[in-house]
């Protein structure tokens, strides 16, 4: 940036037209633009770099000052630990992934069976003050869980629900359905009613019509939005922490987060099951990338 | 092949929105009818509430001696070409103009035999083997004509159909349908905002209006004879100059002094208006027998004709339509002067033909 600077400064209007000069405050500017991004670049994956550092380090190392960057011996036992007890058997904090899949999973179909549908409606036929509905749906995810969550706890006391994985499937499908429902009317006012129409005097049904031609249309976008709402639920911690108690039941945020605090911290195995936790996600989403891609650009281009 | 009788048809949305409002037609069989209005009109859910892909809220529709309000589409026995064109994605042309009798469960031979009786009509045979994303516009559309020709339904329904062509294809669309027409004897109800399209297309138009038929009648009658201010308006290009007129000494007296001559019949005391056709109005030299003084405001060239737009001293300026040998400047002094028959007239507080 400087060079670029003192030479516009020193060549004077002149010379501004001249292609080098140009060139140069362009190599200026991309390389303004470079130390820009890697900066960020830096402060963004230095806290992932560190957690996967700390997951591979003896706990000698962890603690180690000054820290050690590169000089230390790569050991995977955190990662054992994560998964199995040191008396053998299944640890609890695998116990908890696995709840975390099964909630996460369940909800996600749910949200999604649910909400498709009631998007097609939503999209298709004419509703009686629809506006109004899908802004009601809508405001039901203007309050964050920690608003609701006191509400929540006392009724799910008085059924029965605390510290059962029903009980969070259904708050997390809860809190699913109304995005399902926005995101996926979007994609389905996309496709032309006509496919359903003309499939209608062909001799369809309705319900046939969607579920024979505009469904397959519509898996992109039930891919998208079926990833945001995985991510919502794979991650939940305020709900997951109130209303679960027991190693049983406990999904992997909470559990993860109990792991700090006591007499001592184990950071390898908070950072080893850190790791565990985030990657099937940044799987899925590698996956589907395409799809999350129309998802977040939809609208933009018109058909 | 059937006719088709609407009576009374009405149809309120849950919403509120009342799409028709009353609509009463009946078409002749192996008749092409051509529902013609602005957009919100009425016309294409009028269309559905025939193919029965909307429920009227009150009103019958009948399709040959049948009653079907209570159908469903696939009953009706009726075949519908969509603006989109509506043919399915991921299936060939071929399979998409089986697709229908499959759906009926006729025999293959049969089957067969009628996709290509279809395909030799439209001329799609080097196109069956491909896929509806790999054929033009206008292909797309034969194809969806195709689509509704072989299940030799009783009656077409066209919503729009020629929209998305561009202009050159779309005449040739439009003389291709009136022709197979002709030749199939179908019944055929047409949905159209385009005027031309229904005017070269149409035995008759129904021109609707907020969710009311303004009037039926053949192009010529439509043309001739507007039944209302709003078909006045609506139909020609440019549309009828719609003069404030008085009635006195025998004669129509128009703002600016222009004379036209009365109908016969006209009511008295009442404020009238009168509908004349651009090229019922001469651009003439200035202080030409029988004119009225005028100035040229605009001149549109169209090539094989010209557009004048022409101040009066009316509220509004008139246009006038005049062969591309008279010519005058912008801003040149005219004169103006009728030389049509007798204008329609129009009662200004019902804005209907009263003479």
């Amino acid at each position: 940036m400087a060079v670029s600077v003192d030479e516009a400064v020193s060549t004077g209007p002149a010379r501004d037209h001249t292609p080098p000069v140009r060139r140069l405050g362009g190599r200026g500017r991309s390389v303004l633009e470079v130390t820009l991004l890697t900066v960020l670049a830096v402060v963004m994956l230095f806290p992932v770099l560190w957690m996967i550092e700390t997951s591979i380090k003896e706990n000698r190392d962890v603690y180690a000052i000054p820290a050690k960057f590169f000089d230390f011996k790569i050991t995977l036992d955190h990662y054992k630990d994560v998964f199995v007890n040191p008396d053998g058997g299944r640890s609890a904090l695998s116990v908890s992934f696995l709840n975390s899949v099964v909630v996460a999973g369940a909800s996600t179909v749910l949200a999604t069976v649910l909400g498709v549908p009631a998007a097609w409606a939503y999209s298709r036929f004419a509703v009686k003050a629809k506006k109004d509905q899908l802004f009601f749906i809508l405001s039901t995810r203007f309050m964050p869980p920690v608003v609701v969550v006191i509400p929540i706890f006392l009724m799910y006391r008085q059924v029965g629900l605390i510290d059962n994985k029903l009980g969070l499937i259904l708050i997390y499908t809860a809190f699913n359905v109304p995005f399902t429902i926005w995101m996926m009317k979007g994609f389905v006012d996309e496709v032309p009613a006509e496919y359903e129409d003309a499939a209608m005097l062909d001799g369809y049904t309705r319900l046939q019509a969607f579920r024979r031609y505009t469904l397959p249309l519509l898996v992109p976008g039930i891919a998208a939005t079926a990833v945001f709402a995985l991510i919502f639920s794979w991650n939940e911690f305020v709900f997951a922490t109130f209303l679960t108690s027991s190693d049983d039941v406990r999904t992997a945020p909470p559990a993860i987060a109990g792991l700090i605090g006591g007499t001592t911290t184990d950071w390898g195995l908070v950072a080893a099951a850190s790791v565990v936790f985030a990657l099937p996600v940044l799987v899925f989403a590698y996956l589907v990338r395409k799809h999350l891609i129309a998802g977040v650009t939809l609208g933009a281009v018109r058909r | 092949m059937a006719g088709i009788e609407v009576t009374a048809l009405h149809k309120r949305y849950p919403d509120g929105t009342v799409a028709v409002e009353h609509v009463d037609l009946s078409i002749g069989h192996g008749e092409l009818f051509v529902m013609l209005g602005p957009s919100g009109c009425g016309k294409t859910t009028t269309l559905r509430a025939i193919a029965g892909l909307e429920r009227q809220t009150t009103g019958d529709i009948r399709i040959g001696d049948t009653l079907v309000n209570d159908l469903p589409p696939a009953e009706r026995d009726i075949a519908m070409v969509f603006q989109f064109y509506a043919l399915y994605p991921h299936l060939k042309i071929r399979d998409n103009l089986a697709f229908p009798l499959r759906a009926e469960g006729l025999p293959k031979p049969e089957v067969h035999e009628r996709v290509n009786e279809a395909a030799r009509l439209m001329q799609l045979g080097p196109l069956l083997d491909r896929r509806p994303r790999q054929l033009s516009g206008g292909e797309q559309q034969r194809v969806a004509l195709a689509r509704a020709l072989v299940r030799r339904p009783r009656a077409f329904l066209m919503d729009e159909p020629l929209t998305n062509l561009d202009a050159e294809l779309r005449a040739d669309m439009r003389t291709e349908i009136k022709h197979l027409q002709g030749e199939l004897g179908a019944t055929m109800v047409y949905v159209t905002h385009d005027q031309v399209e229904a005017m070269s297309l149409g035995h008759r138009i129904a021109i609707l209006n907020k969710g009311r038929v303004e009037q039926i009648g053949t192009p010529l009658e439509v043309y001739d004879r507007p039944a209302s201010l709003f078909c006045a308006a609506f139909i020609g290009s440019p549309p009828m100059n719609l003069i404030e007129v008085e009635v006195a000494d025998g004669k129509l007296r128009g703002e600016g002094g222009l004379v036209l001559p009365p109908p016969p019949g006209l009511p008295r005391d009442r404020r009238l208006v009168a509908g004349v056709r651009p090229e019922a109005l001469e651009v003439t030299a200035p202080e030409a027998e029988g004119s009225i003084p005028a100035r040229v405001v605009s001149v549109e060239w169209l090539g094989d004709e010209i557009i004048y737009v022409v101040d009066h001293g009316g509220q509004r300026d008139v246009r006038v339509r005049m062969p591309p040998t008279v010519r005058f400047a912008a801003e040149a002094k005219v004169g103006l002067r009728h030389t049509g028959g007798t204008p329609t007239v129009y009662d200004v507080s019902t804005e209907e033909l009263v003479a």
